[in-house]
């Protein structure tokens, strides 16, 4: 399924300091470094109830993430609303703010999940561990590729964290 | 010698980070005692070290995505002293204390409606399935949209202020980097008249709330203790800044009026051995008495009057229900934290309309010094930070005291009195998990700043006996 001019949101979160915690963040930088026009980009620390809000307005929603236990370099997945408990709702999980703006606001975007496999959390550290930067360098040269193909869906089922394989093929450089 | 069973649970949903709850049953399964324990944040010190004074208040926001700001602001006020800048300009203290405000705001909105609400609008033994936000949001439609719209605006202000949501630089040592444009005050404004009506009724909620339940909730989690605020040199409530004053139980005056400098004459920390967070207590009380709540409820406490006419009004009603008294009740905790909402945005109302927020005399330095000290009360109490730099400008020194941090005794005290209460056996039931994580929701704990990376979070009950083994586990999420 392609999505012909869309409007899309791109929200990377986490703590740029706390090492690849900040994986979301660095990777909504780098993305408006790259001049990245036909979207919207937004960080935080860390997904809240009132995103909710903010994203009900869009027709397409990345959220970014590091994540520490998937496949590397990157996955690529849909995000279906959740109407479950989280461990911590200060904080909230990207099913649930979906599920929330579907909710409360009536939205009928679709979300998918990019998750960039981090290694070293939890320590104050303001820099990526090499491995990670690897790893952002990939997910960045693929999410051009998304936003200009528009085949979410497609990159599901290549890239989804259930698929087996996660992106084991790098995703074609930018021409 | 008697045998010591452990209950474990872990970990407590719907509180910051990492907690793990351990009840200690003797031989015949009457509670000892009940332990919290934090995955407290370090190496913070480590991280500062030799780091330019001035670079402080941007870094600390790294601490903790659920309150930068008041990590900011207390920096920043402690690197004032540093360049001797503590007298700030109007301008400048106005747009902290904007931003202070906003942070109170959107903090106190977002944990009760949608962190403390579900238990009090579908009752403690309610099904965790439906008693969240979701629940929250399927049956009370409005509360929740209102709810979400008030903490978007507390993160406006934020960002007016800030410059930005992550890693907001707006204030520095000695003042502000920025004014508030007319442009942006008028955008705040639009929607001031709404978010002062939905804090008022915020209050009403927990007013009613609170009376209704008064006979279930007065022994729920509750016991006598100190309380520890700052508060303005004339006795009123002040959010951001003072001199600290500490009360007893029964309203005595431990200490009043004492420069937040010489915190150190005050207050002391005591270290146990199956805690890695420590436990504050008033030096000349001792630790077995010293200890002290912190946050809303000891604010209302410690302070003899608030200075916006809403929130005094309701200060009033909340003194009354114990007679002028104290409050000792963990539950009233809510009560209070919605007169607080209630408070910032009178401020907040109050300040939108201030001229002076648009001035240009944003930064002031004076005397040169190598130790600074920053105090705040922020959304869940008192926030000590503590710097010392060399003559390279570079940090020697960092000491801080978080608001969870002081309210360790306590929090521990409440989960024993549940536990106490409501455990049965060794088994965890759903009943007392639910009144555990009810306990400790009340204090608003920030247990750790925890990555959020993907795929982290649990929750997971578990039941362990004196070698370890895991006689029962429940999990959740």
């Amino acid at each position: 399924m392609s999505f012909p001019g869309s409007h899309i949101l791109v929200y990377g979160y986490g703590n740029p300091g706390r090492g690849d915690d900040g994986l979301g963040p660095a990777f909504v930088e780098a993305l408006e470094l790259l001049g990245a026009t036909d979207l919207d980009c937004e960080s935080d620390y860390q997904l809240a109830i009132e995103d909710a809000a903010s994203l009900a307005k869009y027709d397409v929603v990345v959220f970014v993430d590091a994540d520490a236990k998937g496949p590397a370099p990157f996955w690529f997945d849909r995000v279906q609303p959740s109407r479950e408990l989280s461990f911590s709702s200060h904080s909230a999980s990207p099913g649930q703010v979906v599920g929330l703006a579907r909710e409360m606001f009536g939205a009928q975007v679709k979300a998918y999940a990019l998750g960039i496999r981090g290694y070293h959390f939890g320590e104050l550290s303001e820099s990526l561990s090499e491995q990670a930067r690897s790893n952002l360098a990939l997910a960045l040269t693929f999410a051009q590729r998304a936003v200009r193909e528009q085949q979410f869906d497609e990159y599901t089922r290549q890239f989804g964290i259930d698929s087996g394989r996660g992106c084991a093929c790098d995703p074609q450089p930018e021409a | 010698m008697s045998v010591i069973k452990r209950v474990v649970i872990e970990p407590v949903t719907r509180v910051e980070g990492h907690g793990k709850v351990t009840i200690l049953l003797d031989e015949a399964g009457k509670v000892v005692q009940a332990r919290l324990h934090v995955v407290e944040f370090r190496g913070f010190e480590r991280f500062v070290q030799g780091r330019l004074f001035w670079e402080i208040p941007v870094l600390v926001q790294r601490l903790c995505g659920i309150c930068p700001v008041s990590h900011h602001l207390a920096a920043a006020k402690a690197m004032d002293i540093i360049v001797g800048g503590e007298k700030l300009t109007p301008t400048a203290e106005k747009l902290r204390r904007l931003m202070h405000y906003g942070q109170m705001y959107q903090s106190h909105a977002l944990h009760f409606f949608h962190l403390a609400s579900p238990d009090l609008l579908f009752g403690f033994d309610a099904d965790p399935a439906i008693r969240n936000v979701i629940g929250v949001a399927a049956k009370y439609p409005e509360l929740a949209v209102q709810a979400v719209m008030m903490r978007k605006y507390g993160q406006e202000i934020i960002k007016a202020t800030a410059g930005k949501k992550i890693h907001g630089t707006g204030a520095i040592p000695g003042g502000v980097n920025k004014n508030l444009s007319l442009a942006e005050r008028d955008v705040l404004l639009k929607d001031v008249d709404q978010n002062m009506a939905w804090a008022n009724s915020a209050v009403k909620i927990a007013r009613e709330y609170t009376t209704a339940h008064l006979k279930e909730l007065l022994p729920f989690g509750s016991f006598d203790s100190n309380h520890l605020s700052l508060v303005r040199a004339d006795g009123a409530m002040d959010l951001y800044h003072g001199n600290l004053r500490a009360v007893d139980a029964q309203g005595k005056t431990i200490f009043d009026q004492i420069d937040y400098q010489k915190y150190v004459d005050l207050i002391a920390e005591d270290v146990r051995d199956w805690s890695y967070m420590k436990f504050p207590f008033i030096k000349k009380l001792g630790p077995e008495s010293g200890w002290y709540r912190v946050g809303p409820l000891a604010r209302m406490n410690t302070a003899d009057f608030i200075d916006t006419p809403a929130a005094e009004a309701a200060r009033k009603e909340f003194r009354a229900v114990t007679g002028g008294k104290p409050n000792n009740v963990t539950m009233a905790y809510h009560w209070a934290r919605m007169i607080e909402l209630l408070h910032s945005m009178e401020k907040i109302q109050t300040l939108l309309h201030d001229k002076d927020l648009q001035g240009s005399d944003l930064v002031v330095k004076g005397q040169r010094r190598e130790e600074g000290v920053g105090l705040i009360e922020a959304p869940r109490g008192t926030l000590f930070h503590h710097y010392r730099v060399d003559k390279n400008d570079q940090v020697v020194m960092a000491n801080l005291i978080v608001s969870t941090t002081h309210n360790n005794e306590p929090m521990n005290r409440a989960v024993t009195k549940v536990a106490q209460d409501h455990l049965s056996g060794v088994e965890i039931t759903e009943g007392l998990l639910n009144r555990i994580e009810v306990a400790i929701r009340a204090y608003d704990p920030c247990l750790s700043c925890a990555t959020h990376a993907l795929g982290q979070m649990a929750l997971e009950v578990s039941v362990v006996d004196p070698e370890g083994k895991v006689l029962d586990q429940k999990s959740r999420g």
